[in-house]
């Protein structure tokens, strides 16, 4: 095992794969430390959707952007990530949904997103298998440009890349000990020896708050157990993913053809529980009935759960901390893939002291002392 | 070519260049990146196959590559499961 690095990295899902490239990229030593293996967190068990139609200004320029990057991706790591970019439909219930849905879409407009209001006959002509009725739909939103990309593929290609440019990434060694010596990281303890290095960055997802309990910072994060399921493959019929922030739902039929989609769990718990549930089963074929009447007669595959890292807001924690050399790169929620490209660069940018292209410090952990402004956009 | 997943119409190549190019030792990362079990039989057949290639290729034995189990174990309409009104 490496000795000495310039920056270790604790975690290898998409944020710590992509941020591990960005860092190589411009010359650093990264050392990828990983418990288990790529992408076995919330990143090997997301839907992988990308949205840029955020609420909040902060997600909607960080999804954007990371859109912009996300575009080029395969091209630049030389590897496919197996982007599709069908848009997304999101459906409006009532008159307090549209008046909100009116606020974003201006907010969303005016940074620059296609996004736009569409009727019920609308919603028909873009997802044929959709039924407004059974949706409660008086109308959605959508925007042509989002999409969704293969998670798998996309974390190995940030992960493939960055090792090409000399990164190292150590799979089943976990983070055990971070020493401080005069308030500034020292070194990483893992399972299979200790690396020197100037800056850790803690993306270890769910687990980010006990990471960061090494060094003694305490984190408002809470693990929240999510579920997802997957049908059988048929023909390519709709291409956009339909979410709802009343109902939670969110589904999409995927490349191979089958529909991957989730909903919140009537036996939604804080901590870190991984037992599929029958009633998340029953809620959500249920709901997937009545938004696509067609699925009733497809058959589900799989379930499976993974764990949302979730803020008080809603919003990541990203940056600088008390601890010199300490970087926060976690608190993603339920939309940590569709961020990672530009978060990854705009850390990169910050760990080597170059110009940030778009301001972070609103999303330090600073921000929990005073008045916080919620995400209310999220679904899952 | 050797078929290992007819489901997903996946080779023995493929395993080999997966468990060499990327690095991978374990089912779950098969599973991931090639999409191994994950077709209508659920890896019922290629399971144990690739298994027994990645005990090959990597030394380990057959019980510490044992698969990880999500149900639904048979697979089940959307219809029945979700019925009309909830309940
Ligand atoms: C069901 C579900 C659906 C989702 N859908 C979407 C979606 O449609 N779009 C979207 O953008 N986001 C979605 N998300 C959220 C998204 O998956 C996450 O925000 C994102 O993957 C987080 O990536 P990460 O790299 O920060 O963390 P993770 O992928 O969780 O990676 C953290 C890694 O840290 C490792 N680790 C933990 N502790 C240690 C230690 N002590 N030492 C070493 N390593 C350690 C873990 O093993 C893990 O691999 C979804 C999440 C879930 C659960
Ligand atoms: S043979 Fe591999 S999933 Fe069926």
């Amino acid at each position: 095992m490496e000795s000495k690095a310039d920056v270790v990295i604790v975690g290898a899902g998409i944020n710590g794969c992509a941020l591990a490239y960005e860092l190589a990229r411009r010359g650093k030593k990264v050392v990828v430390v990983e418990k288990n293996y790529i992408a076995y967190g919330a990143t090997g068990r997301c839907g992988a959707g990308i949205r840029q139609q955020w609420a909040t200004k902060e997600n909607a320029l960080l999804a954007k952007r990371s859109v912009e990057i996300f575009e080029g991706l395969s091209d630049e790591l030389g590897y496919d990530i197996g982007l599709r970019q069908g848009g997304y439909l999101i459906a409006i219930h009532d008159e307090e949904g549209m008046r909100q849905a009116k606020k974003n879409v201006e907010m969303q407009k005016s940074i620059g997103l296609p996004v736009r209001i569409i009727s019920q006959e609308e919603i028909k002509e873009i997802a044929p298998i959709l039924n407004p009725e059974g949706m409660e739909a008086i109308a959605a939103t959508f925007c042509p440009t989002d999409g969704h990309a293969n998670p798998f593929k996309t974390t190995y290609a940030y992960a493939m890349a960055a090792e090409k440019l000399g990164a190292k990434i150590y799979k089943f060694t976990e983070v055990k000990d971070i020493k401080v010596k005069n308030g500034r990281v020292e070194k990483v303890v893992t399972s299979k020896g200790e690396i020197e290095t100037k800056y850790v960055v803690n993306s270890a997802g769910a687990w980010s708050k006990k990471i960061a309990k090494m060094v003694g910072i305490e984190m408002p994060n809470k693990p929240i157990r999510k579920e997802a399921l997957v049908t059988e493959p048929f023909k390519r019929i709709f291409d956009c993913m339909v979410i709802s922030f009343k109902h939670g739902i969110y589904f999409s039929q995927q490349d191979e053809g089958q529909i991957l989609g989730g909903i919140p769990s009537p036996e939604e718990k804080i901590g870190y529980y991984t037992q599929p549930t029958f009633s998340f089963l029953k809620h959500m074929a249920y709901m997937l009935g009545k938004y696509a009447p067609p699925l009733k007669h497809v058959s589900i595959l799989r379930q499976w759960t993974g764990f949302y890292d979730v803020t008080p807001d809603a919003l990541p924690i990203l940056g600088e901390t008390s601890i010199e050399g300490f970087i926060q790169c976690n608190g993603f929620s339920g939309h940590g893939f569709m961020i990672a490209p530009m978060t990854a660069r705009l850390l990169a940018q910050l760990i080597c002291g170059e110009k940030l292209e778009m301001p972070i410090d609103r999303l330090s952990m600073e921000r929990f002392k005073g008045e916080i402004t919620e995400e209310r956009a999220v679904v899952g | 070519m050797k078929i290992v997943c007819r489901c997903e119409d996946i080779t023995e190549e493929d395993i080999i260049n997966a468990i060499e190019e990327y690095g991978c030792t374990t089912l779950a990362e098969l599973k991931q990146l090639l999409r191994l079990g994950m077709g209508h039989c659920q890896g019922r057949t290629c399971l144990i196959l690739a298994a027994k290639i990645l005990a090959r290729k990597t030394g380990k034995s057959l019980e510490e590559i044992l698969p990880s189990f999500r149900p639904p174990a048979v697979s089940v309409e959307i219809g029945l499961i979700g019925g009309e009104n909830g309940e």
